[in-house]
């Protein structure tokens, strides 16, 4: 009887959570990689995947169908432990992430103490999917992809890390919850820091080897990067995971600069939706952003690259974060810290 | 002055928003895609698509067997044989295309007297074998009664140019 | 065994086994990959013992960034075996040395923990309460107070450390062919292209 009150039921509780996050998570993974094809098409004057069911609605399910049907193979060179714990440490580290998120007031799975450096570890560790698979795969190109994005990812966290600081500065709290309820206070983060909001996209798109970032992955020189020599499901968890990862980021942004869930000003029409509808309209722009700068730029040299994250980013937030603590100093604004 | 307001425009990174703002233009704008098999482009009278042999409106084939197609084809894909036929008329008992070998450069239509060889306007006609596409007279000749109305407003579109 | 415990369990005997096969297995890489799972079973077990804190450091510093340029080095080494088990008995002194001194340091530390006299109350420092302050809140206050001097002093190796990689690396070359990213910004359309009508058959007039 205890047994099953003070295990047994809250297992299953945590369980049924995390279902309830992971499977429309996952769905969201799905018509994100569907979204792509339709927003770069848009943009390049096409019209994208609409043959599979009504307005191509079906592509995604068709993809993944065809993904599962065909056949894993490990090349023979390939060191096969390491080679199939690579994708799925990278699709299991942009699952647990959502972990800490919190998706409308209490909605958060663990609403723990130090949410913004878990995200912020998590993030880190994502490299090492990167990299196990590079090396793994005992061949040039994935090794080469896997070096520059270790390289790439781990220079651009430094000044995520120090954008992190400045939106600690103004909360006092390593919450993600109380983040967001110390911008109900005041205003959105996005208004006072917008040189770190931006810093941070940036920096995101690099930490997520997304375009124009992509030289891991880039097909002109590389083929296609780390999971050159992957197929079939081993490639579809990279693929999910690449894209679990932007929905992600897109979500920590949203709750450290845009206000969570809550509503853009707190009168009549606009409180009345759910804080859930207003956290994925957030996590949608965001993501519509992610896919415009896509399609609109070009791809990075990588001398340019590190350039842009030691030489730009880092001195400049480093920059604003003394200036985020001296005014806050100066005009005795600093949170309260319980 | 200059240099302060190029720091300016850098600073507010002006070039990446007029490109982003470029793009979020066109996506707003009509897409040019055409809707391949159920929407196609139009295609000049000129296109060199599947071959086909013509006849006549009597339904006397066009063909007088002079080889000069043969001769010009400059992938060496036709291979004609011919033989007098009952009423004492050159006829090609042979006249084979080999679709493989053949680049579609015209000049088969070109040399043509009798415009008996002509490339047609259609270009849908993969196979699922190699042999499928190892054209002889009969299925050319068939080719062209399919075609017919199309390849004679064709020629006749052509024929102020010609 | 209720659920700490069982974790506890789970993850000392992983950080454990990981740690032994760090040293055991054959394959390099597969020494750092182990080496990370013990780094990150051992920051289990500070989330465990509540200091979350600390656990996430752990991930976020050793994980994050010190393994990955560790795997990176190592991945990009040839590194030959037969010359490394060579040299294998005249590094044995010194690295058992160094493992000896490591394990007194342990049990004076561990002894100490019950050590204690009218002056010291307690030499170790003791958990913080459940119910007290959060975990980066103690540990901020008293790293910026009480150890403000050690905590800038070990900033100042730090930069010491950091300016001089980057003097030993800093070399200027004359004449290479190097891009200037503020001098292409800079170009404007007007300064660099010329737009000259030239008529036909007389080309440009012997004016370049």
């Amino acid at each position: 009887m205890t047994f099953v009150d003070l295990y047994l039921l809250p297992t299953l509780l945590t369980v049924g959570k995390i279902l309830l996050l992971v499977v429309p998570l996952l769905i969201g993974v799905a018509y994100l990689t569907y979204a792509e094809r339709k927003v770069i098409a848009g943009m390049q004057l096409r019209k994208g995947p609409n043959r599979v069911g009504p307005f191509g609605l079906l592509q995604p399910l068709a993809d993944g169908a065809k993904l599962f049907m065909k056949e894993t193979i490990i090349p023979s060179g390939a060191s096969p432990i390491v080679f199939l714990l690579a994708p799925i440490i990278t699709f299991s580290m942009a699952m647990i992430a959502w972990a800490v998120i919190p998706v409308s007031e209490g909605w958060v799975l663990a609403d723990i103490n130090v949410g913004i450096l878990y995200l912020f570890a998590v993030s880190s560790l994502e490299v090492y999917g990167v990299i196990m698979s590079g090396w793994a795969s005992n061949s040039r190109y994935p090794f080469l992809g896997a070096l520059r994005s270790a390289a790439q990812m781990v220079s651009y966290e430094v000044s995520i890390g120090f954008v992190l600081v400045t939106v600690l500065l103004c909360v006092g709290s390593l919450n993600l919850t109380d983040i967001v309820l110390a911008q109900g206070e005041n205003m959105w983060f996005v208004i006072p820091l917008f040189p770190m909001f931006i810093v941070f996209f940036i920096s995101a798109l690099a930490e997520l080897n997304r375009a124009p970032f992509d030289l891991p992955e880039g097909e002109a020189e590389l083929v296609g990067g780390y999971f050159t020599e992957y197929s079939a499901m081993t490639f579809a968890l990279f693929f999910l995971g690449e894209y679990a990862n932007m929905i992600m980021m897109s979500g920590f942004m949203t709750v450290l600069f845009l206000g969570g869930w809550l509503p853009i000003i707190d009168i009549a029409p606009f409180n009345m939706i759910p804080g859930v509808i207003w956290f994925l309209l957030k996590v949608c722009l965001l993501l519509f952003c992610m896919l415009w700068v896509r399609a609109t730029f070009p791809r990075f040299r990588y001398d340019q690259l590190m350039r842009l994250g030691w030489k730009v980013f880092l001195p400049f937030s480093l920059f604003y974060v003394v200036l985020v603590s001296g005014v806050l100093v100066y005009m005795d604004w600093l949170p309260e810290i319980g | 002055m200059n240099s302060i307001r190029q720091f300016a425009w850098g600073i507010l990174l002006w070039e990446l928003v007029s490109g982003m703002w470029l793009t979020l233009r066109y996506f707003f704008k009509p897409k040019v895609t055409l809707n391949y098999p159920y929407e196609k482009g139009p295609l000049s009278p000129r296109f060199r698509g599947e071959h086909a042999l013509r006849r006549y409106p009597n339904g006397e084939e066009r063909c007088i067997a002079c080889k000069l197609c043969e001769a010009i084809c400059p992938a060496q894909a036709i291979t004609i044989e011919s033989e007098e036929r009952a009423d004492g008329s050159r006829r090609t008992t042979r006249y084979d295309i080999d679709m493989t070998k053949c680049i579609y450069c015209g000049l088969c239509e070109e040399a043509c007297p009798v415009d008996a060889i002509v490339e047609g306007p259609n270009f849908e006609f993969s196979t699922e074998t190699r042999e499928e596409l190892f054209y002889d007279k009969e299925k050319l000749l068939a080719n062209g009664e399919r075609w017919e109305s199309h390849l004679a407003q064709r020629l006749s579109d052509d024929a102020p140019y010609r | 065994m209720t659920a700490p415990e069982f974790f506890f369990f789970i993850f000392a005997t992983i950080t454990v086994l990981s740690a032994v096969m760090v040293i055991s297995s054959r394959n390099p890489i597969h020494s750092v990959l182990f080496l990370i799972l013990a780094f990150l079973n051992s920051s289990g077990l500070f989330l465990i013992a509540g200091a979350e804190f600390l656990a996430l450091l752990l991930a976020i510093v050793y994980v994050g960034a010190v393994a990955v340029l560790f795997l990176f080095v190592v991945m990009m080494l040839n590194i030959n075996f037969a010359r490394l088990r060579e040299g294998m008995a005249k590094s044995i002194p010194i690295g058992a040395s160094v493992g000896a001194i490591l394990l007194v340091e342990l049990i004076l530390v561990l002894g100490a923990y019950g050590f204690r006299d009218a002056d010291h109350p307690v030499l170790i420092a003791q958990p913080i309460a459940e119910s007290g302050p959060t975990n980066t809140h103690a540990l901020g206050s008293i790293l910026y107070t009480e150890y403000v001097y050690l905590f800038q002093g070990a900033g100042m190796i730090l930069l010491v450390a950091m300016i001089g990689a980057i003097v030993l690396t800093l070399r200027q070359r004359e004449g290479v062919k190097k891009q200037s990213v503020p001098e292409q910004i800079a170009r404007r359309r007007e300064k660099t292209v010329e737009l000259v009508k030239i008529k036909p058959g007389q080309g440009m007039g012997g004016e370049v």
